[in-house]
């Protein structure tokens, strides 16, 4: 049932917390049982529902960190003032009980079958998070397309994932380019993604390169600009704005 | 505050319509400016959710929760292609 | 039946020392939020007017340099947002409504709120006089920042604060109440936050 769109009603599940791994200082991996799971696609994302005792709800949406296959799972970063993310990072457990549903998603998604060019990844902090799902995705499936991911974060530390992006893949790039602090004797990218940056990592649009900008809104708008400045097609920089601090939080 | 974009609101619509909406493809009724709903800009708990035309800002959708029901507003919206 | 979140307690109710002054299913929040149904106007207080309108008639118009020749009051008040939060104790620097109303002969019972950007808002008029509501431009001792709703927003702090219509370029007087922008869409057409009047029959 690939690209088709999920049909019927989207109904609120309770899942089971499997397993929780710290990727940072600040963000989390959390691994859910989902037990009517329906399959995901690259890109997707799921709601996320938490009752108190007094019968208080709160809702937010979180991007899947896993490929189509693999168990559900999100990647949470814990804002400061949040009122969900300090939850999801540092009080729940494996064995607890969470509703959500999901997933949704018909436009921020990628599909090996039928999205073919080269993949220009864009991540602004959290941002990485879908992103990681279709470079996942590229992999378990085989993809033969060649990859670029690049990923501005705040610094070395912050940066999710690290370990498995600079795991060897000849067909895949990653770049970052840290905004607040670097490590002594960096040499990589500082500060924010400019057009200079993105021309140098973007593929040539005679490649037919299809791009995802996922992060903070002023991210993901600078990006795509330049993309588009470029001489990308519109409909091939699909966007994703979270909010300034990552999502809902 | 920096608002966000029609992927926010891909479990609202979902629950609205019934369907995946994000991917739809709407017409503004202003400009006539055709996109899909993904990127629309959107406003969250304002207090309902209002839906905007990233080409010339008119309002093309509004979704309220009152109690358990939504009254939603389409009214600046000229077509909505779903698949 | 939706699982309770073990260990899950939202935002803080009510801290000490406020009970009394937090409505009921509000949190007390030492930040404010912004909140907007749309991009933020930049309306420059060059050419800004407040008008009182009736009709299609303009009764009477300020200039800002009018307006702000009017007596200042300090007002320090709670606000309540329908979206649950509350926030203590805010300053303001406002000419009050009952000032501007009383430049103006009519027999109203109601008023719209309207506002660059097209918002829109209905109060009645008794809820906007007698020291009740007051056009605000400056917040915290400094001028009312756009994304609050400058350069001045309505204030009627005893009603939730969706009442309060930010970029507010005049009241349009009605002998019957008319719903704005939120009450057309089912939230209430009072919004009194002691009595939980956040949606239609509520």
């Amino acid at each position: 049932m690939e690209g088709t769109a999920v049909r019927g009603r989207l109904t609120w599940q309770t899942a089971t917390v499997t397993k929780i791994t710290p990727e940072t200082a600040r963000a989390s991996t959390i691994v859910f049982e989902v037990p009517d799971w329906a399959g995901h696609r690259a890109g997707q994302h799921l709601d996320v529902r938490l009752t108190a005792d007094d019968g208080y709800r709160a809702e937010r949406s979180y991007s899947i960190a896993s490929a189509p296959g693999e168990p559900v799972a999100i990647t949470v970063e814990r804002l400061e003032d949040g009122e969900v993310s300090p939850y999801l990072t540092e009080e729940l457990r494996p064995g607890d009980e969470i509703e959500l549903r999901g997933p949704i998603g018909g436009y921020f998604v990628w599909d090996p079958a039928t999205d073919h060019g080269p993949l220009l990844l864009a991540a602004g902090g959290s941002g990485v998070v879908p992103l990681r799902s279709i470079l996942r995705d590229r992999e378990r499936t085989g993809s033969a397309e060649k990859a670029r991911l690049l990923y501005s974060s705040r610094s070395l530390p912050d940066v999710i994932y690290r370990e498995e992006l600079e795991r060897p893949d000849p067909g895949l790039d990653v770049v970052y380019t840290l905004t607040r602090s670097r490590p002594p004797g960096w040499r990589g990218h500082a500060g924010r993604v400019d057009d200079a940056l993105l021309a140098e990592v973007a593929w040539p649009t005679g490649q037919g390169p299809l791009a995802f900008v996922c992060g903070p809104t002023s991210f993901v708008e600078a990006v795509a600009e330049g993309l588009v400045g470029l001489g990308y097609p519109p409909a091939r920089v699909k966007t994703e704005r979270f909010g300034a601090t990552g999502g809902r939080q | 505050m920096n608002p966000l974009d029609g992927n926010a609101i891909g479990g609202l619509l979902h629950e609205v319509f019934g369907t995946e909406m994000t991917d739809a493809a709407g017409t503004c009724v202003t400009c006539g400016q055709t996109g899909p709903v993904a990127q629309a800009v959107v406003y969250l708990d304002a207090p309902g959710t209002v839906v905007r035309c990233r080409n010339c800002s008119s309002v093309l959708m509004v979704f309220a929760r009152v109690h358990e029901r939504y009254c939603v507003d389409l009214r600046g919206l000229a077509v909505l292609e779903a698949r | 039946m939706s699982p309770i979140s073990r260990g899950f307690h939202g935002r803080r109710r009510t801290p000490a020392g406020a009970e009394g002054r937090v409505p009921p299913g509000q949190y007390v929040t030492s930040d404010f939020p912004v909140l907007s149904a749309g991009p933020t106007p930049h309306t420059a207080t060059e050419g800004w007017t407040f008008s009182i309108t009736q009709g299609g008639d303009t009764k009477k118009s300020w200039t800002w340099d009018e307006m702000r020749a009017l007596p200042e009051e300090d007002v320090t008040t709670d606000i309540h947002c329908v979206t649950r939060w509350s926030k203590l104790d805010t300053h303001w620097q406002a000419v009050s409504i009952d000032t501007l109303l009383e430049q103006v002969e009519h027999q109203a019972a109601y008023v719209l709120a309207f506002s660059d950007g097209g918002y829109t808002t209905n109060l009645p008029l008794q809820d906007v006089t007698g020291g009740q509501a007051w056009l605000a431009y400056g917040y915290e001792g400094g001028p009312l920042p756009a994304e609050h709703g400058g350069p001045a927003r309505l204030l009627v702090p005893h009603l939730y604060f969706w009442k309060s219509a930010k970029w507010v370029r005049g009241l349009k007087l009605l002998e019957h109440d008319e719903p704005g922008f939120w009450e057309t869409y089912g939230y209430n057409m009072y919004g009194d936050p002691w009595k939980e009047q956040r949606y239609a029959g509520d």
